[in-house]
C-alpha cells in the first residue's frame, strides 16, 4: 500500500493511499481550525461553521448533495475538535467524483444564508442542551474552564451558551473566510483508486483557489500550572464521578509515546482508531485496585493527540457506597506508585502488543485509514502514524517512570467531583 | 480478499453440528486479525416472572471467572494478547463477540468455550458486578432518552414481554442471588440454536474444525425451546404519557408502534418506508421537517427494530422541553403523510439504491461480515441472501411501502412517550 503526496501551489497538501481491499474510497478534508482558535464572544464558531457547510453552496444547494451521497450508499459527516475540523465521505469507488467536487466547492463557496444561520442556531442550542443532560459534560466543562485560563482550550467545542445566543451571520462568515483556505487544509484519500489518476482529478478542482492570507492564530500559551485546583459540580442523579485531569504532553512531544505506555498501564490501551473497536481494561492498574477494591464501578483514561499540551483525564465512576475522599486517596496511591517506581518490562511489552492489535483492527476500515492520513499530517506528518508502534516499542520502563513523575505531579492537575443532589427515584413495585 | 466483499455461498462455509450448533466461516486473507461472533438461544424472554434482569445479569457474569481461572486470570490472558471477548444479553438471544490477532484465535476460542460452558459465578465478583449494574441502572434512570424509550415500550406493548426492560430494575437486580445465576445458566445455556461465525485471516475449513473441536461435545438435555411470544394487543386509541426527570436541559420524545419481525414478508417494504420517513440522508422526512426546516432538534429520525419478534417502529427526537408538543405534532404529521399517500417514485428509488450501496461499506470489516453471517442464519435468510439483496430491495413497490406503513403505523393509535424536566 503506497503513499502518494503532493502540495499544490496554493499550499493544499494532498495525501493518497491506494487500498484495494474493498471497492470503496474515503475522502477527508482537514481544516486547521478548532475551538482553540476562538476568542471570547466567538466560542463555538468553528463547530457552527461546520454545520453551515452542510447547508449548501450556489452550485450544490442543501439537500441535493445529501441525497446524492446517500443514494449511492455513501455516508458523510464532519467533526469539530479543539484543534481541527474534518469533513469526510466514504463512497463506492465509482461514485466518488461527486464528493471530490463537493469538498473543493464548499471550501470556498458555502452560502451561509441568514435563515439557515437562524435555524442552525436553535439546532446547536438543542445539541448543547442535550450535552448538558449528561453529568460528565458538566464536569468536564468545569474542569476545562479551570485548567486553562488563557489558552483557547478553556472552552468546550460546542461553545458557551451566551455566544451561541448572540453570534451573528457576519461573525460566522468571517471565521469561515479566515480559516477555510487551501494553505490551511489537508486533503486525504484512501481506497480503491490509482494515485496518479486521482491526483489528476483533484488538481483542477483545487488549483484555481487562491492561497489567501495566513489564518489568524489567536492562541495564547497557557502558563505552566502552579497549584492543584479543585472543584465540585452539583446536579441531579445518585451517582458520583471523580475526574483527575493532568496537563499532558502535546502529540509532538518526545514524551508522548512514553505517556501512551503509562496510560496503557494505568487504564488500559487508548484506542486511537476512529473506526475499529478497543479492548477491555480489566488488568490495568486502576481497574485492579479501584474496582477490585470496591472504590469505583468504572474507570477510564485517555491521552489525546493534540497540538498544544491538553489534558490527560482519569475518569472514576464511584461505587455507590464510597465517597470522593476515599476514591481520591485510592487514586493517589496508584499515582504515587507510578511516579516512584519503574514498571516491569513485561508490563510494557504487553502495552506494545495491545497497541499492535488495535492497529490491526483499525487497518480493516478504509475510512479509518483515510482518517489516519490526515490526522497524522495535522500532527506533523504521516510518519507520526507509521512510526507509532516502533516509537512505542522503544519506550523504556525508566521513561515511563520519568513521565509519570513529571506529568502526574499534583500541581499539574484539576480535581473535579460531580456530586449528585437528587434523591434516588421512587421505586416502582417489580412486575 | 474478494473485491466485491459480499459473502455468498461460494466463499462462506456453513456446518451444522450434531448438537444443533451452526458454524459459519469466511476468509479475509488480507486481514491480520480474526473476529468470532455469535448468539445463543436465550434472552430476557426466559426471565422468570418478577425476576427482571436475570438473563442480562447471567450473561454479564459469565466473564467474571470460570472453573479453570478467576476473572483476573481470564482477562490477563485476553488483554495480554490485545484480544477482546464479551457476552451480553438481549431480549431473544444472548450475543458474544470476540476479536484477536490471527495467531491468538486458539486462545480466544478456548476462552469462549470456558466462559460459555464452565462459568464459576464467584460470589465476590458477582457483588462487584451487581454494584456496576445498579450504577448503570441509576444512570439509565437519569437519561431522558432511556426513560422515553422505556415509557414508549410500556405504552406500545401492554401485556407483552417487550414492555419490560431487559436490564431489569434496581429492586429486581438487588434480589438476584448467585444461585439464581448458576441455575439460569445450567438450564438455559446450551448448544441448540447457537450460531457462531468466524471471519478473518483464517481458512474457513480450519475455523469450522476448531469450532467443532471446541463445542461439538456440548450437550444440555434440559435446554428448553425458546418461549413463544404472546399475541400483540391491538391498540384501541392513542396512548400518550410523559415522565419527569428533574434538572435536565433537554427532553426526548419517542413515538410509534410495534413493527414487523425481521422474517416477516413485508419487512423490506417497512424498512424502505422507514428510511423515507426518518433514515435517508440526514434522517429522511423527519430530519427535514424537524431539524432542517424548523430548527427544533439536534436529532430527529426513525428506526425499525424488527428482530425475532415484532420490534418497535418508532420515531425519536431530542428537543427543548418547551417545544415537545410542537415537535410531536410535526412528527405525527409526517407519519400521517406516510400512511395517506405512497412515497414518491424518487424517494423510494433513493432509499432502495442507498440500501444496496451501503452493503459493501457494512462489510469492510471482519466484524461487519461476521455480523452479517449471524444475521443470515438467525433469520433464515439463506447464504445467498446478500447476493440476492439488490433484487429483494428493488422488488418493493410504492404500494408495498404504503401497505406496510398502514399495517403498522396508525396515526390515531400510536404510543407517544416523552421524558424531560418538569414544566
Amino acid at each position: 500500500m503506497s503513499l502518494t503526496r503532493a502540495t499544490l501551489d496554493n499550499g493544499l497538501r494532498i495525501l493518497l493511499k491506494e487500498m484495494r481491499t474493498a471497492p470503496l474510497i474515503s475522502q477527508w478534508l482537514w481544516v486547521g481550525v478548532g475551538s482553540r482558535d476562538e476568542p471570547g464572544g466567538r466560542t463555538g464558531a468553528s463547530h457552527w461553521v461546520e454545520h453551515m457547510l452542510f447547508k449548501g453552496t450556489p452550485r450544490f444547494p442543501a439537500g441535493v448533495l445529501d441525497k446524492a451521497i446517500a443514494r449511492y450508499g455513501g455516508y458523510w459527516n464532519a467533526m469539530t475538535y479543539i484543534d481541527w475540523t474534518a469533513y469526510y465521505e466514504t463512497m463506492p469507488a465509482e461514485h466518488i467524483g461527486l464528493a471530490l467536487e463537493l469538498e473543493a466547492d464548499r471550501l470556498q463557496n458555502a452560502a451561509f444564508a441568514p435563515q439557515d444561520v437562524d435555524s442552525e442556531r436553535t439546532v446547536i442550542i438543542s445539541e448543547r442542551q442535550g450535552n448538558e443532560n449528561s453529568p460528565l459534560f458538566l464536569l468536564d466543562e468545569a474542569i476545562q474552564n479551570a485548567a486553562f485560563e488563557v489558552h483557547g482550550y478553556h472552552h468546550e467545542v460546542i461553545g458557551d451558551m451566551a455566544d451561541l445566543e448572540r453570534m451573528t451571520r457576519a461573525d460566522l462568515y468571517e471565521h469561515y473566510r479566515a480559516y477555510y483556505a487551501p494553505g490551511n487544509a489537508v486533503l486525504a484519500l484512501a481506497g480503491d483508486f490509482d494515485p496518479d489518476e486521482m491526483l489528476a482529478r483533484l488538481r483542477p478542482l483545487y488549483e484555481g483557489i487562491p492561497a489567501g492570507p495566513p489564518p489568524p492564530r489567536p492562541v495564547r500559551p497557557e502558563p505552566p500550572p502552579s497549584a492543584e485546583r479543585r472543584l465540585t459540580v452539583e446536579g441531579p442523579g445518585e451517582t458520583t464521578f471523580l475526574h483527575a485531569s493532568y496537563r499532558a504532553p502535546a502529540a509532538d512531544s518526545p514524551d508522548f509515546h512514553a505517556f501512551m505506555a503509562l496510560d496503557s498501564l494505568l487504564t488500559g490501551p487508548s484506542n486511537l482508531n476512529f473506526f475499529g473497536g478497543g479492548i477491555s481494561n480489566k488488568t490495568s492498574r486502576l481497574y485492579q485496585t479501584l474496582i477490585e477494591g470496591d472504590i469505583a464501578v468504572n474507570i477510564a483514561g485517555g491521552l489525546q493527540a493534540t497540538l498544544d499540551p491538553y489534558l490527560y483525564t482519569l475518569h472514576l465512576t464511584l461505587h455507590p457506597e464510597r465517597d470522593p475522599a476515599e476514591a481520591e486517596a485510592a487514586l493517589d496511591e496508584q499515582i504515587a506508585r507510578a511516579r516512584a517506581r519503574a514498571p516491569e518490562a513485561a508490563e510494557l511489552a504487553r502495552a506494545v502488543k495491545q497497541a499492535r492489535a488495535l492497529f490491526a483492527y483499525g487497518s480493516e476500515s478504509i475510512t479509518n485509514q483515510a482518517f489516519w492520513l490526515g490526522f497524522a499530517e495535522r500532527l506533523g506528518g504521516y510518519g507520526w502514524f507509521e512510526d507509532y508502534l516502533e516509537r512505542l516499542a522503544a519506550v523504556t520502563p525508566e521513561d515511563v517512570q520519568r513521565v509519570a513523575a513529571e506529568y502526574l505531579a499534583p500541581e499539574r492537575r484539576v480535581l473535579g467531583v460531580y456530586l449528585p443532589t437528587g434523591e434516588p427515584l421512587p421505586e416502582e413495585p417489580p412486575e | 480478499m474478494s473485491r466485491t466483499a459480499i459473502p455468498g455461498p461460494d466463499d462462506t462455509l456453513r456446518a451444522e453440528l450434531p448438537n444443533g450448533i451452526v458454524a459459519l466461516a469466511r476468509a479475509n486473507p488480507a486481514s491480520p486479525s480474526v473476529t468470532l461472533t455469535g448468539s445463543l438461544a436465550v434472552g430476557a424472554l426466559a426471565n422468570p416472572p418478577g425476576v427482571l434482569g436475570l438473563a442480562d445479569f447471567t450473561a454479564a457474569a459469565l466473564m467474571r471467572g470460570t472453573q479453570a481461572r478467576g476473572m483476573t486470570a481470564l482477562y490477563d490472558a485476553l488483554e495480554s494478547a490485545g484480544a477482546s471477548l464479551g457476552v451480553s444479553g438481549g431480549t431473544h438471544t444472548t450475543g458474544f463477540h470476540g476479536k484477536s490477532l490471527v495467531e491468538d484465535l486458539p486462545l480466544l476460542l478456548g476462552l469462549l468455550v470456558e466462559v460459555l460452558r464452565q462459568p464459576a459465578f464467584p460470589a465476590e465478583q458477582i457483588e462487584k458486578l451487581r454494584a456496576q449494574i445498579l450504577t448503570g441502572l441509576a444512570l439509565r434512570d437519569q437519561d431522558t432518552g432511556d426513560r422515553a424509550g422505556m415509557l414508549f415500550d410500556e405504552l406500545a406493548y401492554p401485556g407483552h414481554p417487550y414492555r419490560l426492560p431487559d436490564e431489569g430494575q434496581p429492586e429486581t437486580v438487588r434480589t438476584i442471588t448467585r444461585r439464581d445465576l448458576a441455575d439460569f445458566h445450567a438450564r438455559h445455556y446450551g448448544p441448540r440454536g447457537l450460531i457462531i461465525a468466524v471471519v478473518g485471516g483464517v481458512e474457513p475449513q480450519a475455523a469450522i474444525a476448531a469450532v467443532r473441536a471446541a463445542l461439538g461435545d456440548w450437550d444440555n438435555p434440559e435446554q428448553p425451546e425458546p418461549a413463544a411470544l404472546p399475541p400483540l394487543e391491538p391498540a384501541a386509541a392513542e396512548r400518550r404519557a410523559r415522565v419527569e426527570v428533574a434538572g435536565k436541559s433537554q427532553s426526548d420524545v419517542v413515538l410509534g408502534a410495534p413493527g414487523p419481525a425481521r422474517s416477516s414478508p413485508d419487512y423490506m417494504a417497512a424498512a424502505l418506508a422507514n428510511d423515507v420517513l426518518g433514515g435517508f440522508g440526514m434522517m429522511g422526512r423527519l430530519g427535514e421537517a424537524v431539524r432542517e426546516k424548523a430548527g427544533l432538534a439536534y436529532y430527529a429520525g426513525s428506526s425499525l427494530g424488527g428482530s425475532l419478534g415484532p420490534g418497535p417502529w418508532s420515531a425519536a427526537a431530542g428537543v427543548d422541553p418547551k417545544n415537545e408538543e410542537k415537535v410531536i405534532d410535526l412528527m405525527l404529521a409526517e407519519i400521517r403523510r406516510l400512511v395517506e399517500e405512497p412515497v414518491s417514485t424518487e424517494e423510494l428509488s433513493d432509499s432502495q439504491e442507498a440500501a444496496i450501496g451501503r452493503l459493501p461499506l457494512s462489510m469492510e470489516s471482519n466484524g461487519g461480515v461476521a455480523g452479517a453471517l449471524v444475521n443470515i442464519e438467525k433469520h433464515g435468510l439463506g447464504l445467498d441472501y446478500y447476493e440476492r439483496y439488490p433484487a429483494v430491495v428493488r422488488a418493493v413497490t410504492r404500494e408495498d411501502a404504503l401497505a406496510a406503513a398502514r399495517r403498522y403505523l396508525d396515526p390515531e393509535r400510536l404510543a407517544i412517550a416523552a421524558a424531560g424536566p418538569p414544566r
